[in-house]
């Protein structure tokens, strides 16, 4: 319960809450995508920082080694960057097409647009 | 460090410096991933968050304007519900095992086992390869899968209107 | 990009030994960090360098979409069909120790065909989705 024993946890917290504003506060929608991935990379802290061992090593066997970090965090993480990039490709696409559908990336003025469409008698 | 380029990201308003900024942050989070011992983890993360997702982010980005409008809600709400939201998970820290504790329950479980009978059971002194592609096949299944899902909605999304524009100028 | 001496020379240079490192790291990957993850971004890192210095054409001759779009699905079946091969071997779905004639040599075979997946669907994928939006970029400026 010391500050230093738990002080990765606030960083993890402090990048998590960062992307978060992010997300919520701005319009745009690539700085919305920018917020996620910046929120996503505080899950990878949360994920890794508790596997390390202070004296560990990296997980490879060698003979002059004896304590190891955890690996299995560093699995789970390692897929989740690779599907998070491709995620991230599938968000820019869609954030493309509706560029191409609105004319803008900002959400104020893509809802602006619906409501205007959704108030005229058809 | 990350801070100032956290903050950094959240207040530039023009998307080609956040972009860029992005790849710096990636870059850090890759050396604090080396510091914690994540080596594979640290590769993929400087691969891809520098490399990769740069790229894409610039190629939209020329698709898209670069310039960010000013915001027209007060940042104040936002601003309290994530700091609130932050406050709730700091309380929540409190019940977990502090940092590099041997016997908290994350280093019990299943990853002693793994250390100890991964190279002799698969022969590959790697352990994090040795998970990822025979311990846990499955998973590594699943994910290369939804990869491939990816990359076939990103197809599905771009690919029409493309075509489409390619013929009108036919 | 197509007048700049200097970047088009350390280009040529430098993709060469970009897939020779992807091609370490993918069967490094057992003794060292890396796997087919990490050698997939980094294969298709080398093809999109060569796609911005040289252009977008360039890249697509000497790595075709018909290519690309079929390593996307044969990684994926790759993976599936060693599951397969397991089976057919007697084993269970994904079991690698009846691959060869002794168990770790079966796990090590098993890991070798799986990362061969991975690291096929990956650079399949990174490669298609930057085609995509780079291929819609030149189509808007036209």
């Amino acid at each position: 319960m010391t500050i230093a024993g738990h002080f990765s946890y606030w960083i993890t917290i402090f990048i998590a809450i960062a992307g978060l504003y992010i997300v919520i506060a701005r319009g745009n929608l690539v700085k919305k995508l920018v917020g996620l991935s910046i929120f996503q990379t505080s899950v990878y802290l949360l994920y890794i920082a508790p596997g390390k061992l202070i004296g560990g090593t990296a997980p490879i066997i060698a003979q002059q080694f004896q304590l190891y970090s955890n690996p299995l965090p560093h699995v789970l993480i390692l897929t989740a960057i690779v599907v998070g990039v491709a995620t991230l490709a599938l968000g820019l696409a869609l954030v493309v097409r509706i560029k191409e559908a609105y004319g803008s990336i900002e959400e104020d003025e893509i809802l602006e647009q619906d409501e205007s469409l959704s108030s005229e008698p058809r | 460090m990350m801070a100032v380029v956290t903050v950094a990201i959240a207040v530039r308003r023009n998307l080609f410096a956040v972009v860029i900024l992005g790849g710096i942050y990636s870059f850090l989070m890759a050396t604090v991933l080396v510091a914690l011992d994540a080596v594979d983890v640290a590769m993929t993360e400087a691969s891809v968050g520098a490399g990769i997702s740069t790229v894409l982010f610039l190629s939209a980005l020329f698709l898209a304007k670069s310039e960010e409008m000013k915001p027209l809600h007060k940042p104040f709400l936002p601003l309290v519900v994530a700091v609130a939201t932050g406050a709730v998970l700091a309380y929540g820290t409190l019940g977990l095992p502090a940092f590099s504790d041997p016997n908290a329950p994350i280093h019990q479980h299943v990853a002693p086992r793994y250390i100890q009978e991964g190279e002799r059971e698969t022969g590959v002194p790697n352990i994090v390869t040795a998970v990822l592609a025979s311990y846990r096949g499955y998973d590594t299944l699943g994910e290369t899968t939804v990869v491939f899902t990816a990359g076939v909605g990103v197809i599905a999304l771009l690919r029409r209107l493309r075509q489409r524009t390619r013929g009108d100028k036919r | 990009m197509k007048d700049y001496l200097v970047l088009r020379v350390i280009a040529k240079l430098m993709i060469a030994f970009m897939l020779l490192f992807a091609l370490y790291v993918q069967f490094h990957g057992d003794f060292g960090p890396g796997g087919g993850f990490q050698a997939g971004v980094i294969s298709a890192a080398a093809i999109i360098f060569y796609a911005i210095i040289y252009g977008l054409p360039a890249a697509r001759a000497v790595v075709p979409d018909w290519l690309v779009e079929t390593m996307v699905g044969a990684g994926v079946l790759l993976y599936a069909g060693v599951g397969v091969v397991g089976l057919l071997l007697g084993g269970n779905y994904l079991d690698y120790f009846v691959l060869g004639h002794d168990p770790v040599h079966g796990q090590h075979r098993g890991i070798f065909w799986v990362e061969m997946g991975v690291l096929i669907t990956v650079a399949g994928v990174m490669l298609k989705i930057f085609y995509l939006f780079a291929g819609r970029a030149e189509g808007g400026e036209r």
